[in-house]
This record gives structure tokens, sequence and C-alpha cells, in this order.
């Protein structure tokens, strides 16, 4: 049922924009239980991909296979096949590190590490060698820290600990963390469902202003949110795709009973 | 209802009251045991001394001060023995012990100062008999007869003759602080076995820190979490609780019978105690990394750093002080330790001072322990004076991981 609905969107999100990611019957076991029961979904260059879907319908353990997050929990075991740029990020030559600079994350909680804002956003051009002297690394910061729409509020108290902002302000440090490194995919679990309304609508509209320039891929729990971010929108339940494609579709003419039942509130 | 409310109240009082009780109970007994402790120790600090005027005869010593004056080395061998037993027979005419045996040690340090009291007779305070010492400190129970008590009737009536002739004075005791063990309580001191203890906890924190560490390290973040590792976890947990004694036959049979290392060394005894507190360590340490939020390894992860760099950027910082708290309490326990040195023979009576870590040497609580042993009443005040000692530096460590703890520790 979801390759008839993959079939049925595929091709012409392909038609239309450039494929970044691509996922073919992706399942992910814990043990004996299949938590993802073969996904196959691409993503696109310029579009904010949603997933959403109920509690435990494997939205965001198929984000974590994306990056590759899921190789730290030791149970855990994926098949099939993930591809970044057409190139397999299962594959043996692919070094883990290298992915996870070109596809960055940005997690449910805010998690600052427990150092100044500037050390925050430097600290992964730093391990990636991507800034060359003091100068540059202050230019990196600041970029970051401007896309991230962070910068006017923090630029006077760089050296304070990251951990001392507010809320919303630590889930922008935290993007302005994964765009500092230069990735192509930023992946957001949930990046909004700690904070309240206003630090919500601020993250909403930077994701509309990174839109573009990196592929986004967000899962959410809130319906409103993936209509009002994305352009493509995936909806999972118990581990299956049930339907894939461009979000007004999705929210005004379902073509999934079940789907309908979801944004409708019959369940969820 | 107003009944079950009033049972609930006096439930609360009783409970608080139980916890107050128990709380003061063990208040009592540590303020028992420090008050007995410092009563009977305080004044092993403390030193009598009896004025003696010394002529030093160049006869008698072998030695000119011009001879000396040219190659002081002539002292080493001078009869200052000699001249002390005259002087002291001389100027009070009694077979009673009244200088220590070590009393021209001084003698001899004032001579090295100055060569030009050579020839003269000087007046000097020099260090009594351990049985003057506790007549003067009122250690001595003088209603008791004379077979009661360590001191002759003989030694009282000449203590009670000096100290009304004003010819004693109680001073601070240097020896007890800058000398080694001795035969004579007056002479005895614990700098040997303090540095034989600061020796073997150098060893001890050279090789449990960094293993420890990295064993915590690698269980956490690097081992796979199967079977192995749960009976590794499990014989750690063991090992914290295996009796210290038992690291002692250990060492002993390890380190002195079959690598055939020095006996009696501050090496041998720092390799038992690391032993000892290896599993004290790795499981602080693991419990300092556990508490370090998943969050904060994602994040890292997240951009990209390697495993090595989550844990030597992330994980390690946030763990530290955690780790250092264990490392210090169990290096706290070390030097308390007793038992595991007596197997390694680290309980010879020694009275030169280490000088290295290969030397025999002694530790503080053996020095206690064997003091303990010697009925003598100057060494029962030396073992308290030595106890004192010994609380003091272990509340000192335990105040600096207290310290530590508050100071940096990181707080989400």
């Amino acid at each position: 049922m979801n390759d008839m609905a993959l079939t049925a969107t595929a091709p012409a999100a392909a038609a239309e924009t450039t494929l970044k990611m691509t996922a073919r019957d992706v399942r992910v076991f814990y043990g004996e239980f299949e938590a993802i029961k073969g996904v196959s979904i691409d993503v696109s260059k310029e579009d904010v991909t949603a997933f959403i879907g109920p509690s435990g319908c494997g939205k965001s353990t198929f984000l974590r296979c994306l990056n590759r997050m899921n190789d730290t929990v030791a149970a855990a075991r994926v098949t099939g096949d993930i591809r970044l740029d057409g190139q397999d990020i299962y594959s043996p030559e692919m070094d883990v590190v290298q992915l996870r600079a070109r596809v960055g994350m940005v997690f449910q909680k805010p998690n600052p590490f427990p150092k100044s804002i500037y050390e925050n956003v430097a600290y992964g051009p730093r391990i990636h060698g991507l800034a060359r002297s003091k100068a540059d690394m202050d230019v990196v910061v600041e970029k970051s820290l401007r896309r991230a729409g962070l910068w006017d509020e923090v630029k006077d108290r760089l050296g304070d600990s990251g951990t001392a902002l507010s809320g919303g302000q630590q889930q922008r440090l935290c993007i302005a963390r994964a765009i500092a490194v230069n990735p192509e995919v930023i992946l957001m679990d949930e990046p909004a469902s700690a904070l309240d309304p206003i630090a919500t609508a601020k993250i909403e509209e930077l994701i509309d202003d990174l839109r573009g320039r990196y592929a986004i891929v967000i899962v959410t729990h809130n319906m409103q949110q993936a209509a009002r971010v994305s352009q493509k929108t995936a909806f999972f339940h118990l581990g299956t795709l049930v339907e894939y494609g461009d979000t007004r579709e999705i929210f005004t003419n379902p073509k999934e009973t079940r789907t309908k039942d979801y944004i409708t509130g019959r369940y969820g | 209802m107003q009944a079950r409310i009033r049972r609930r109240y006096a439930q609360e009082r009783n409970f608080r009251l139980m916890g107050l009780a128990a709380l003061s109970i063990a208040i009592g007994f540590l303020l028992f045991l420090m008050a007995t402790v410092i009563a009977s120790g305080w004044t092993s600090f403390v030193q009598t001394r009896v004025l003696v005027p010394v002529t030093l005869s160049p006869e008698r010593l072998g030695v000119t001060a011009e001879a000396v004056k040219a190659d002081p080395a002539l002292l080493r061998r001078a009869n200052f023995q000699g001249v002390v037993s005259d002087s002291v027979e001389q100027a009070f005419r009694t077979d009673v012990g009244i200088v220590s045996d070590g009393a021209w040690l001084a003698v001899r340090e004032a001579v090295e100062e100055d060569p030009g009291l050579i020839g003269q007779t000087t007046e000097m305070w020099l260090i009594t008999t351990s049985n003057l010492d506790q007549l003067a400190k009122g250690r001595i129970d003088l209603e008791a007869g004379e077979a009661d008590r360590p001191v002759s009737d003989a030694e009282v009536a000449v203590w009670r003759k000096l100290s009304a002739e004003g010819k004693l004075e109680k001073g601070l005791n240097g020896t007890f602080l800058t000398s080694a063990d001795s035969v004579d309580p007056e002479l005895a001191g614990i700098w040997g076995a303090l540095k034989g203890s600061f020796l073997t906890l150098v060893v001890t924190l050279l090789i449990s820190f960094p293993v420890g560490v990295l064993a915590a390290i690698y269980l956490e973040e690097f081992a796979a979490k199967n079977r192995w590792t749960d009976i590794i976890e499990v014989s750690i947990n063991n090992l914290a609780a295996v009796p210290s004694i038992i690291f002692g036959l250990l060492g002993l049979a390890v380190f002195l019978n079959t690598l055939n290392m020095p006996r009696s060394a501050p090496i041998v005894g720092g390799l038992t105690l690391a032993l000892m507190t290896l599993p004290v360590i790795v499981i602080a340490s693991r419990a300092a990394i556990k508490a370090v939020p998943p969050s904060i390894r994602d994040a890292a992860l997240g951009i990209g750093a390697s495993r090595v760099q989550v844990v030597t950027h992330h994980v390690l910082p946030l763990a530290l002080p955690g780790m250092l708290t264990g490392t210090i309490l169990g290096m706290a326990r070390a030097l308390g330790e007793t038992a595991p040195l007596l197997m390694i023979g680290m309980r010879a009576f020694l009275t030169s001072v280490p000088q290295g870590f290969t030397q025999p040497a002694t530790a503080l609580p053996v020095q206690i322990f064997i003091w303990s042993d010697n009925v003598s009443r100057g060494f029962v005040e030396k073992t308290s004076g030595a106890i004192i000692v010994l609380l003091v530096f272990l509340l000192t460590i335990n105040s600096l991981a207290i310290y530590l703890r508050n100071r940096f520790e990181v707080r989400w």
C-alpha cells in the first residue's frame, strides 16, 4: 500500500525538484521487534519535509536512520538502502563522522553544551577544521548565529554559558551549531515540542528562512506546524509510511482513510 | 477525621525526634572519640627540657675548636655522648636518668653552629628522659605505689627537686614532627611514617587514577553491553568489597614472592593499595560518566564528533569532578589502610626517614599500630599524637573532595 503511495508521488516530486536523499525499503529492528517496516521515501533539496504521525509510529526512529544516529543504539539493526546524493550511507566506505557533518541534527530537547555560546557554535567547525584562524572562526560563528536569528540577542554576551539562555534561544543556538558545519541536510526531531508558543513561532520562521539553503526534514507532533512549515508531508503509522505527498494535498485531500482520520483528530 | 489528623501529626513528630536522636548519638560518639584522642595526644606535641651546664672540654670531645673550624666533619666523630653524660653527672650527682639518650644531638647542633663553644661551659636546655617528661606532664599517677607505676621514687624525687629549682621547661616538640621512629619515646617522631605514607600514596595515585578512569570510560562509552561486561561489572563491585588484608596477601604473593620487588618499600605498598583503590575509582568514575546527560553525547555526535572526541571534549570534562571526588575518597581510604601494608612488611622498625620509593618505609597508620603495641607511657601519648596527625590529614583530604565537588559541579 505504501508502495502505491510512493509510486504515485515520488516521480512527480522528482520532476520538479532535486533529490537529496532517497530511502528504499528501510527496516529497523530492535531485537525481534520491527519498528520500521519497509519505508521508502525521497527527500528533495528545496523542500521542508515533515514527518507526522501518532506517538510511537517510528517517525523519529526513521529520522535517526538518515544520519546513522541509530548506530549508538546497540540493539538497533537497520536494513534497506539509504542514499545521500546517490551514495549509500550504510556502505563500509561511508565515514559516519563525515556523514553527520553533512547531515546535521537538531534534537527535541535543546541540548547546548555547558560551554560559552561562542564555543557551542565554534565546536563543530573546529573539530572539522573549517576555520583556519580565530578571525575565520569569528566569521563562521557570527554567520551561523545570524542565520539562526540569534545574533542580535547574544552578540554582546558570546562568553556566557549556552545553558543560561531561554529554551527557545537554546534551540536556536543548537540550530546555529548545526548550521556552522555547513551541512547539506538538517534533521529536526520535534524541535519545538519543548518550547512555548512564541519561541515555537520563532523556530518556525527560522525553518522557513533556512528552506532552500538546506534540505530540511522535521518530525513533528503538531499537525498545524507541519502544515505551516513544510512543503512535503509524510504520514507514518505503526512503523509504515502510510502516505507521502505535497503538504497541501495531504491536509486537504488525503488519499488514505487512516491519514484522514489522523488529521481530523479521530486518533493520535 | 480529627483523630486521624492528630495521629498523623504525632507520627511525623515522632519520626523527626527519632532522626534527631540518631543524629545526636552519632555526633556524641564522634565528639567522645575526638575528645579522648586529643586529650591523651596533644602533649606529644610538647616536650620537657632540663637546664644543664654543658662543659665542652676538648679532651673529652677529642677535637679542638681550631680543628673543627678547619674541618667541620670532625664533629661527626666527636664524643658528644661522653660530654653530655659527664656534664649531667657533675651537675646533678645522681644515678637517675635525667637527659635523653639522644640529648647530645642538640649539643652537637649547637657546636656545629658555633665551634667557639668548645672549651667553654654553656647552659643548655636538653631533652629529658621520657619518664621525667611524663612526670612533668602529669601523666603519672603519684598516688600509686612504686611497684604499680613506671617511674621510681628516686625519679619522682629528682623531678620534684628540678621543677622546684625551675630547671625544667616545656616547649614545642620539634622532634615529633621531624624525626623517624626510635626506641625512646622522647626521640620518636612521625616524619618517617608520614613520608612513607606520602611516597606510597604517590605510587597508588599514579597507578589507580589513570587505570581506573580509562577502565571506567571504556566500560561506559565503548564496551558492548553483553554478558562479559556484566561479569566484569559484578567482579568490580565484588572487588571493592574484598577485605583489604586479602589485597595485602595478593601483594605479598605477586610483588614480593613472584616479582621479587624490595620488601617494605613504598613502591610495593603503593602497588598493593592501588589494587585496592582501583575498584573504588572505577565505580565512582562510572557513576560520574553515567551522570553526564545522553543529550550531550547526541549533540556532539550529531555535528560529527567522533566517539573519542565525544569522550575527551565533553564526557570527560563533565565527569571529572565526580571522578576526582571518588579518587580523593579512595586515596583517603588508602591513607588510613594498615592491614595490606603489614602483609608486605611495611611494619619494620625504622629509625631513618625513607629517601626513595624502593627504600624500606612504614606508613602513618602502621606507625600508630606499632606504637599502640608499646606499653611505655611515652608511646601511649605518641600513639594518640600520631592519630591526631592522621585525622588532620584525612579531614583535609575529605574537605578537599567536598570543595572540588561543589566548585566544579556543572548544573543544567
